[in-house]
């Protein structure tokens, strides 16, 4: 404890050169090179209340991690992450560490934290680069079965602690390949798809089994997993998949995308690579994303990559409010998007052949506070102005997507369609059935989706063991 | 990998492919659709299951060669394997039991109408089929559909086979003998769609038609397949694919399917060089 500091601030990740990256795909940050990991581990004070496990949703052990970084045990360090995170080279770049593990860090009081995901990730590149396994060995098996529906981040995790505790596990997954927004959503420069298909494969090694074109709600019911295919528990993470529009004309032009077909087409599909891959889109020359959070700044720097001289982020509050992790913001901004701020979409306009020519935007001012305690935007009167684009796309949040609901009237949803689970377990109304991540709360972060399945795992063994054991209580609700 | 169990050729560039899918045959009510893969770059090609076999554990899908995905699929043998079939995805038809019906196909929709006919019979409907296309050639599923429903007019646009016209004229000539429906289901182009709908409406005759934009993932989550139906925003692959054809814009959708022309030109001029190149190196 009675440690001495001696820098105050984070080790910088090197990042691609801006201009460079702004026309490729290829990852943005580069991640610390062993000296640098094991310089920014030193300067984890080792502080005795540790609170920084207390933020992260999947409980990392993350002293004794960083301890072993800073000690050269690359390899017992893997296996602390591995303990609890079996997608450490996902989480160490995607997650959002400044508002969880790293808003807690002890050094953090007087310094800038220890850079937490940045070191975990480094482990997780490390280990990959070096083929530490992780040789745990999985529990002997139980004979119990467990359906899991979507193989997105919270879809994973809960298999992954299944099957370590012997439990057969099985995902079903509606695309062609597994990972969910990991891999249509997160664009490869932020997260190469190479390292999920690596995380996934590991999951199948310990025995997970994977269908993907398995559409759920359409191919089996939720019921018909447990009548016919002798499941014994399910659980359902199909996350927030059904893109939202704004009522405003011209939405069905062409050239107007929500964010989930533009990064689609894109990450999973490989447009990018139109035409040696055979999906196309629309390579706009000047493109505006609507929206303030991760996924419009996913888009706006895809646009940049797909050629656009200009890419507009528009949002209808200022940057303060953004709920975009400031790095990646800052990212954009050094790549070249420019943020429109106070501004907000009120018609798209077309030219002869239904293609978008323009975007009519309407300026706004911060008013009182809404219910999100976030000063909510008033348009202000007679402040229209147009904007050249050839592209729009939408990525102001997601609904939830109707297919499990319509074909299982007895699993209760809220207003919004999204399933009524319990916040601790993810149990539901329905016997033997869990839920977790984006299709409980609506659009949230890959490891709050993580955290929910970790949660759910545990008590999905006790249901196995005792099916009276949890049930769902609705004061969580 | 399902696996390609038999394949025949219904009219130019037209393949009729009966495919392994114990599961979606198990599943599948007529209107549903899968989205098929052919490669890893391939894109996601959704195709109405024109029929199914339980007993096989198969499913039947008739393909259009027309871009570059198409025409690929077509290319497979039996066989060989699609490596993705997804479903079955979409809403089934809504068919009530004792219905006069007349199933309109133009073309390759044909192929949309034929299984919704069979189910409209396996309800005890009288079912009226006509079929049209450009020449004899491109009448598909005549044969199939005489054995299924009450009676079958074909209609070609040059006479060589049926009547010389299009398949409103027989609509038109039925409603003048007489002829009372409580439905009519019309797939085709969508002009035919469109004059289907503009001779139906004024006569307040119930039309549904099955709309096959251009789509991503098939499950809700792209919006790519949005229509607008009677002013309000619907996605074909969870709300449709059958709509009320006297709500629907086919205008906005017709552009929409235009969004990608000049690329898909451009994917068709590479694959026709690259097959043109295998032929003369074989």
């Amino acid at each position: 404890m009675a440690k001495k500091i001696t820098q105050k601030t984070k080790n910088a990740m090197p990042l691609q050169d801006a201009v460079a990256r702004a026309h490729n795909f290829e990852e943005v940050a580069l991640g610390y090179p062993v000296d640098l990991a094991v310089l920014e581990a030193q300067r984890c004070i080792q502080c005795k209340n540790y609170p920084c496990v207390s933020g992260c949703p999947v409980e990392i052990d993350i002293p004794k991690f960083i301890q072993e970084v800073a000690e050269r045990n690359f390899e017992g360090a893997f296996k602390t992450l591995m303990d609890r995170n079996v997608l450490p080279a996902i989480c160490g770049r995607v997650c959002p560490q400044e508002e969880q593990c790293e808003v807690k860090c002890t050094l953090g009081v007087k310094f800038e934290p220890v850079a937490i995901g940045r070191i975990e990730r480094f482990v997780a590149d490390y280990a990959s680069l070096l083929k530490f396994a992780d040789d745990t060995p999985p529990a002997p098996p139980t004979g119990h079965k467990v359906a899991v529906v979507g193989s997105g981040p919270a879809g994973l995790t809960v298999a992954a602690d299944l099957a370590k505790m012997g439990h057969g596990v099985t995902i079903f997954e509606a695309l062609h390949k597994a990972g969910g927004v990991l891999v249509y959503g997160i664009p490869e420069f932020r997260l190469p798809k190479a390292i999920v298909a690596g995380e996934i494969e590991a999951l199948k090694r310990i025995g997970v089994e994977i269908k993907t074109n398995h559409v759920i709600g359409q191919i089996f019911t939720v019921d018909e997993l447990f009548t016919e295919l002798g499941f014994e528990a399910v659980f359902i993470a199909t996350g927030a998949g059904l893109p939202t529009f704004p009522k405003i004309p011209g939405i069905n032009l062409i050239g107007v995308y929500s964010a989930n077909e533009y990064l689609t087409r894109s990450n999973l599909m490989k447009a990018y690579l139109f035409p040696v891959s055979d999906t196309p889109t629309i390579r706009g020359k000047n493109v505006a994303v609507i929206g303030g959070g991760n996924t419009a700044m996913d888009a706006v720097r895809t646009a940049l990559r797909l050629g656009a001289d200009n890419a507009y982020l528009v949002y209808r509050r200022t940057r303060r409010e953004m709920p975009a992790r400031r790095e990646e913001v800052e990212h954009a901004e050094e790549e070249g998007v420019q943020i429109m701020m106070l501004a907000a979409p009120t018609a798209i306009l077309a030219d002869e052949h239904s293609r978008v020519r323009a975007m009519r935007c309407i300026r706004m001012e911060l008013g009182e506070p809404d219910s999100s305690g976030r000063r909510s935007p008033v348009p202000q009167k007679g402040s229209e102005f147009d904007i050249e684009v050839d592209t729009v796309v939408f990525a102001i949040g997601q609904g939830a997507n109707p297919l499990i609901r319509n074909t299982t009237p007895d699993l209760p949803v809220n207003k919004w369609g999204n399933i009524l689970a319990d916040d601790a377990t993810g149990a539901t109304q329905k016997p033997g059935v869990f839920a977790g991540g984006d299709i409980v709360t609506g659009g949230a972060t890959v490891i709050s989706a993580m955290g929910a399945g970790r949660k759910a795992a545990r008590a999905i063994d006790r249901y196995l063991k005792n099916p009276s054991a949890d049930g769902y209580s609705p004061t969580d609700v | 990998m399902h696996r390609i169990l038999s394949k025949d050729i219904l009219a130019p560039d037209v393949a009729r492919f009966w495919i392994e899918g114990a599961h979606i045959a198990r599943k599948r009510k007529p209107g549903q659709f899968v989205i098929v893969r052919t490669s890893e770059d391939g894109e996601r090609i959704p195709l109405t299951i024109a029929d199914v076999d339980k007993q096989r554990g198969a499913i039947s899908i008739i393909v259009q060669g027309v871009g570059k995905s198409t025409k690929q699929l077509n290319a497979l043998n039996v066989g060989d394997a699609i490596l993705d079939v997804a479903g079955p995805l979409g809403r089934g038809t809504e068919i009530h039991p004792n219905a006069r019906v007349c199933c309109i196909g133009g073309g390759i929709g044909t192929a949309v109408v034929y299984p919704i006919a069979c189910g409209a019979k396996a309800l005890h409907g009288q079912v009226v089929a006509i079929v049209g296309g450009r020449t004899k050639d491109f009448v598909i599923l005549e044969k199939e559909l005489r054995a299924v429903v009450d009676r079958v007019i074909v209609t070609t646009d040059d006479g060589s086979a049926g009547a010389k016209g299009l398949v409103t004229d027989a609509l038109r000539g039925l409603l003048a003998e007489g002829a009372t429906f409580d439905e009519v289901v019309a797939v085709g182009p969508l002009p035919m769609m469109k004059a289907v709908v503009a001779l139906t409406k004024p006569l307040g005759i119930k039309t549904t038609v099955s709309l096959n934009p251009l789509m991503v993932d098939g499950t809700g989550m792209c919006g790519g397949c949005r229509v607008s139906v009677g002013g309000e925003q619907k996605f074909v692959c969870v709300d449709g694919p059958e709509f009320n054809g006297h709500l629907v814009d086919f205008d906005e959708l017709g552009a929409r399917l235009r969004a990608y022309r000049e690329q898909e030109a451009e994917s068709l001029r590479l694959y026709n060089e690259r097959v043109a190149c295998q032929a003369i190196s074989n």
